[in-house]
């Protein structure tokens, strides 16, 4: 039985039984355990994809395993911990020809919505601000996991993911004609609060 | 043809030092400031860079070689100068080592500061040494403010040489641009 099926059974058996109302759990990102990661990759001359990541960001999410369109996700990143393996190309990431993290130091994702899609599926759609423009995209997002963990908190993880276009957010600096949208990956866990 | 220094002229070695590395530092700020500017798609996006690594990584060595020369060989005299003249050409002949060398090491700690090494034209690796998260762009900071301020300091020496050699009729210049070659 998938987690979804349950959940939903759950939720009318619930109903039924006139039972408390669907409760959200609040969750932080483990930064601290480091059981979360948002990556992204372009493709390198439409040759290859090249992947980095961000080192640091912050979280927390709300998820309610009853009724997922209640549930949420707030993620601040700290757009100075770009890390693509290179020194030198961190850098230029760094300077006012992508980022520009001297102006815009942070970059945040807050949801709007939650739609779930079944077996374990939702689009989570939010506003996303980067090098200074507020967007809305919409990530696809992944059930992983729930549970208790071995040392007494209660964890759940998710998988997202979503595609931007560089310029939409004022980046203009050309990569070449393959390389006009990144895609950016979530992985994060929560330990309830 | 004098190899060292003498009380009246310069050798071989600070001559040749002289103008390869003042014509290699001025060569390598232009190559640094068109470098950052070109297109991903230049031919030249990878080259330019490989070339002003090498040659900052060689301007290294040739600054710490030309350094224990300079103290090992006697300075040519300054005597014709006025105390200020004096004063402020040893600031600037002096000033310039430690300005170079934090010039070049700043450099060197943009490109290692992953742990990486710095190829030199392919020929041998300089290995990095201290390295960080977020060393690079410190250090991509200092390095420009760095550079301009060398490039100042050398217009004022160029102009201060001009000066004494147009102005006040000295062989200063001539001493430098002759060096071993210069007839007495």
């Amino acid at each position: 039985m998938s987690f979804y099926k349950a959940a939903a059974l759950s939720l009318i058996a619930g109903a039924l039984l006139a039972a408390v109302p669907a409760q959200a759990a609040d969750y932080a990102i483990d930064q601290k355990g480091q059981h979360a990661a948002i990556t992204f990759r372009i493709k390198h001359l439409g040759f290859s994809w090249l992947t980095g990541r961000f080192d640091t960001f912050s979280g927390t999410f709300s998820y309610d395993e009853k009724d997922p369109s209640k549930s949420s996700v707030k993620v601040e990143i700290d757009t100075a911990s770009v890390n693509s393996n290179h020194a030198e190309r961190d850098k230029h990431l760094r300077s006012d020809d992508f980022l520009d993290v001297a102006k815009f130091p942070n970059a945040t994702f807050v949801s709007t919505s939650v739609e779930p899609a079944g077996d374990g599926k939702a689009t989570i759609t939010g506003d996303l601000t980067l090098h200074g423009v507020t967007k809305e995209v919409k990530i696809d997002a992944t059930f992983v996991g729930a549970g208790e963990d071995p040392w007494g908190g209660y964890r759940a993880g998710f998988t997202g993911t979503t595609k931007l276009t560089l310029a939409d957010f004022a980046i203009k600096r050309d990569l070449g004609p393959s390389a006009k949208d990144v895609e950016l990956i979530l992985d994060v866990e929560g330990v309830r609060q | 043809m004098r190899v060292t220094d003498s009380r009246t002229s310069y050798g071989l070695v600070t001559w040749a030092l002289h103008w390869i590395m003042g014509l290699a530092i001025i060569g390598v700020f232009a190559l640094g400031l068109w470098m950052v500017e070109l297109d991903y798609y230049s031919p030249y996006y990878t080259l330019a860079p490989d070339i002003h690594r090498s040659v900052g990584m060689l301007l290294l060595f040739a600054l710490a070689a030309r350094f224990i020369w300079r103290v090992l060989n006697p300075k040519p005299s300054s005597e014709e100068l006025t105390p200020l003249e004096r004063l402020s050409s040893n600031i600037v002949h002096w000033g310039f080592y430690p300005l170079l060398a934090a010039l070049l090491i700043s450099g060197y700690l943009i490109s290692t500061a992953d742990g990486k090494p710095i190829s030199v034209f392919g020929w041998f690796d300089v290995p990095a040494t201290l390295t960080g998260s977020g060393q690079e762009t410190t250090a991509g900071n200092i390095h420009w403010a760095l550079a301009w301020t060398v490039m100042a300091v050398t217009t004022v020496h160029a102009l201060a040489a001009l000066k004494h050699h147009f102005w006040d009729k000295s062989h200063i210049l001539s001493r430098m641009w002759s060096g071993p070659f210069t007839r007495n």
